[in-house]
């Protein structure tokens, strides 16, 4: 709670410093991590994507860093009663940054035939659509099969951005020579991109919303060391450090910095929430007295303090506390060894080794492997770590080749959207790292997640996702280690740079720079 | 021989120093029975600051001291047993290419200047990466990139002794030619054998040492590589966590490096350097 506490008064802030005269001008150097593999926001939706097509692309509404919808390409919206139609009104003078101008058609175009086809996670919600409809060049309207608590947030821009219909219509979309020099509506038009070295975007003179955005150009600088990023941000090359792209023991030194501002804020419609996979298919993993004594075993704090740096929340289950509908009303997992050894002398634990698979993402997941195999044979439990590659990691993960492993998902501000994925019954398919992996089965839960999706009223939905969460934190389907938080670094001139629940990639819209 | 041995100091010196290190890695559990990955203190401690921590303490808290001592048994371990691998397959093929000729000889090392032509770190790199970074893989790998100068070395001593003519008097007395290279030629080859062993040993935990720093360690074994590897990222504000195992690794390598320059001054009666004869 402090935490969005101290959320709220950073915003206030930033919207405080609104009161003074936000300057033009200028150019942002941004660092961009790993170089992302196309810009395509329709195509392709990996984090580097995100981060540099969210100012070029837009969707029909913003999020805050509350998760409110906010107007985006659509300046207001109206959801029927019974939760089946909901209807946007558009912008009026938007334009392509070609000069086409941007029409209801190219949101039926999008939603209906362009993403349908491309974007997976996008899909699955679409499946509770009927019929998506522009009865006039600045309405659609999206009427639902039933209720779907979480259909108003699909609409931020990496989960339905707008594509331009007068370029996609009846092409092959992946093969479109246009996907190398994107079209959008959003504040920032794609100039060049120098493959190795960086991404030039420049200011979109025609906007829609006067005065934005304020800044002349962006680069996004490929930067392939973490060090040289460090030094780079150090000797003033680059302004901003998304989160993520340098590593945490850099973070401290570079916050110290004078005028050098960071922020943890930005990602909370992703709310990234690291945990185990425990195999509850075989083996002691399989024991539900095992997994407890695993979460009680764990010194979350330690790994949050000293390996994370002091970033990040231990989270109290499956739900992250900036998600929507979370309930922190569960069995609490303090660190007590005692009752770990407890717990596996009355499951009668004999000692079998248990293998964990590290996620293979650099120094810092592999110190918390090492660090949580101790904390494990501290009460007596055998651990060994599997060495691995990303190749190898998403081979055993999605075979089941494990007996814990390391990972970490988004949950796209909504219970229904990014979190029941993991835990119920019907999302058990092998060939996949993104879905029910541990193999937790429980027919009455399920039952409850597919409910609480269809219910449209807020209290309603709260009360169903407290009851699950009570229910599933006693069984540890997987043990929740640490609620990520990836601090973005920048230097103090650049104000306004978070303003959003996706926090960079659709911030630059809003920046500017203190001459 | 020994008394040769002996007035080289700088093979004196060297046996001390591994002696030590032996001796630190036979007591590791008795000095720091909690084992190199505990965490002991708070992270980043300094080192001499505090009484227990004369080295300091890591990324995690965990002592460096326990780390150094309990790494030198994986690194002697993975040195020695890689050396014994290693001549197990040079001695035995370098012998039978040097003492038989003809095509047994064209064969045995056509095989093995294939081995030879690949650059042995990137050979040892790509085995580890197949077979999944364990001890046992990585001493392998060691092995299967050491082997070949043994073997070369072998089949020219072989070749060297094999025309002396008590190799001829045996012939005569009707021993099997098995029997005339293991007892007659091979024993009379083993000096430079052993030099060349000291040194392998030498190589062997230098290359291990380079595996783990680029993460192909075997993760469950605290190595000298693996704490320089894991310090890399934060060499700039915390020097000891590479600095310490760096001279660990130095002074073993040194110490081995004159212990064989002393055994080849001792056992080549021919060679008589300055002060040592």
């Amino acid at each position: 709670m402090q935490y969005l506490k101290a959320t709220t008064f950073l915003i206030a802030a930033a919207f405080a410093g609104h009161a003074f005269a936000q300057e033009a001008g200028g150019r942002l150097d941004i660092v961009v991590q790993p170089e992302p593999p196309g810009l395509m926001l329709g195509l392709v939706q990996n984090g580097p994507t995100q981060l540099v097509a969210g100012d070029i692309y837009e969707g029909l509404l913003r999020y805050t860093t509350d998760l409110e919808p906010e107007p985006g390409l659509a300046e207001s919206w109206e959801i029927s009663e019974d939760g089946l139609t909901y209807t946007f009104h558009l912008h009026e003078g938007v334009k392509w940054h070609d000069g086409e101008p941007f029409t209801a058609e190219d949101v039926v175009f999008s939603a209906d035939v362009f993403l349908r086809e491309t974007h997976a996670r996008l899909r699955a919600s679409l499946a509770y659509v009927d019929t998506i409809t522009a009865p006039d060049d600045l309405t659609v309207v999206f009427k639902l099969k039933e209720p779907f608590g979480p259909f108003i947030s699909v609409f931020e821009v990496g989960t339905m951005p707008m594509i331009p219909k007068h370029i996609y219509e009846g092409t092959d979309y992946a093969t479109n020579e246009m996907n190398a020099t994107p079209i959008g509506t959003g504040p920032f038009k794609f100039e060049a991109w120098e493959k190795g070295s960086y991404i030039h975007l420049v200011k979109n003179e025609d906007y829609y919303v006067d005065g934005l955005p304020y800044l002349d150009e962006v680069y996004y600088r490929v930067i392939p060391d973490a060090a040289s990023r460090a030094v780079a941000f150090e000797t003033g090359e680059v302004d901003v450090l998304p989160g993520g792209s340098v590593e945490n023991w850099d973070v401290a030194r570079l916050t110290e910095m004078d005028g050098v501002c960071s922020t943890g804020s930005g990602w909370e419609f992703f709310a990234p929430l690291a945990w185990m996979w425990l195999n509850n298919r075989e083996g002691p993993t399989s024991d539900v007295r095992f997994r407890q004594a695993i979460m009680y075993a764990m010194d979350r704090e330690f790994v949050r303090d000293v390996v994370w740096n002091g970033f990040g929340k231990i989270p109290t289950g499956p739900v992250a506390s900036a998600t929507n509908f979370y309930s922190d009303d569960v069995t609490q997992y303090d660190y007590d060894p005692d009752k770990a050894k407890a717990l596996l002398e009355e499951m009668g634990y004999d000692g079998e080794t248990v293998r964990v698979l590290p996620l293979p993402y650099g120094e810092t997941w592999q110190r918390w492997a090492e660090a949580v195999r101790q904390n494990l044979s501290e009460v007596g439990i055998n651990v060994e770590i599997d060495s691995t590659d990303v190749a190898g990691w998403n081979e055993k993960t999605s075979q089941w080749d494990y007996d814990m492993a390391f990972t970490y998902l988004y949950q796209y501000g909504d219970p229904a959207l990014g979190v029941s994925r993991n835990y119920t019954a019907d999302r058990i398919q092998k060939g996949s790292p993104w879905n029910n992996v541990e193999g937790y089965e429980n027919p009455g839960l399920d039952a409850k997640w597919a409910a609480a999706a269809t219910m449209t009223d807020a209290a309603e939905r709260q009360a169903a996702y407290d009851e699950i969460q009570k229910e599933i934190v006693d069984d540890v389907p997987v043990a929740w280690l640490l609620e990520l938080e990836f601090p973005t670094i920048y230097r103090c001139n650049v104000h306004d740079l978070v303003t959003t629940g996706i926090g960079l990639n659709d911030g630059i819209r809003n920046a500017w720079i203190e001459q | 021989m020994i008394r040769r041995f002996a007035s080289n100091k700088g093979a004196v010196i060297g046996v001390l120093i591994l002696l030590i290190v032996i001796g630190l890695a036979l007591s590791a559990d008795l000095l720091f029975p909690r084992g190199p990955w505990a965490m002991v203190q708070r992270p980043f401690l300094v080192p001499f600051t505090m009484d227990g921590f004369p080295l300091g303490t890591d990324t995690l808290g965990r002592d460096v001291a326990a780390g150094l001592v309990h790494g030198a048994r994986v690194s002697l371990l993975v040195g020695l047993v890689s050396t014994i691998v290693a001549l197990a397959i040079g001695v035995p093929l370098g012998a039978v290419a040097g003492f038989y000729g003809g095509w047994a000889d064209e064969g045995a090392m056509r095989f093995t200047e294939f081995f030879q032509t690949i650059p042995n770190f990137a050979l040892a790199i790509v085995l580890v990466a197949i077979l999944e970074p364990t001890l046992t893989s990585i001493t392998l790998a060691i092995a299967i990139v050491s082997w070949p100068p043994v073997a070369r070395l072998v089949r020219a001593e072989v070749m060297a002794v094999k025309s002396r003519e008590y190799v001829d008097a045996a012939r005569l007395a009707g021993l099997s030619n098995i029997r005339i290279l293991t007892g007659e030629v091979l024993p009379n080859t083993v000096s430079p054998i052993i030099v060349m062993a000291s040194l392998m040993v030498a190589t062997a935990i230098l290359l291990e040492s380079s595996l783990s720093f680029l993460g192909l360690g075997d993760p469950n074994a605290m190595s000298w590589g693996y704490m320089i590897g894991a310090a890399r990222t934060v060499i700039r504000s915390a020097w000891w966590l590479s600095f310490f195992p760096g001279v660990a690794i130095l002074v073993t390598v040194l110490a081995l490096n004159l212990i064989g320059e002393g055994l080849n001054d001792a056992l080549n009666p021919h060679l008589s350097r300055k002060g040592t004869a």
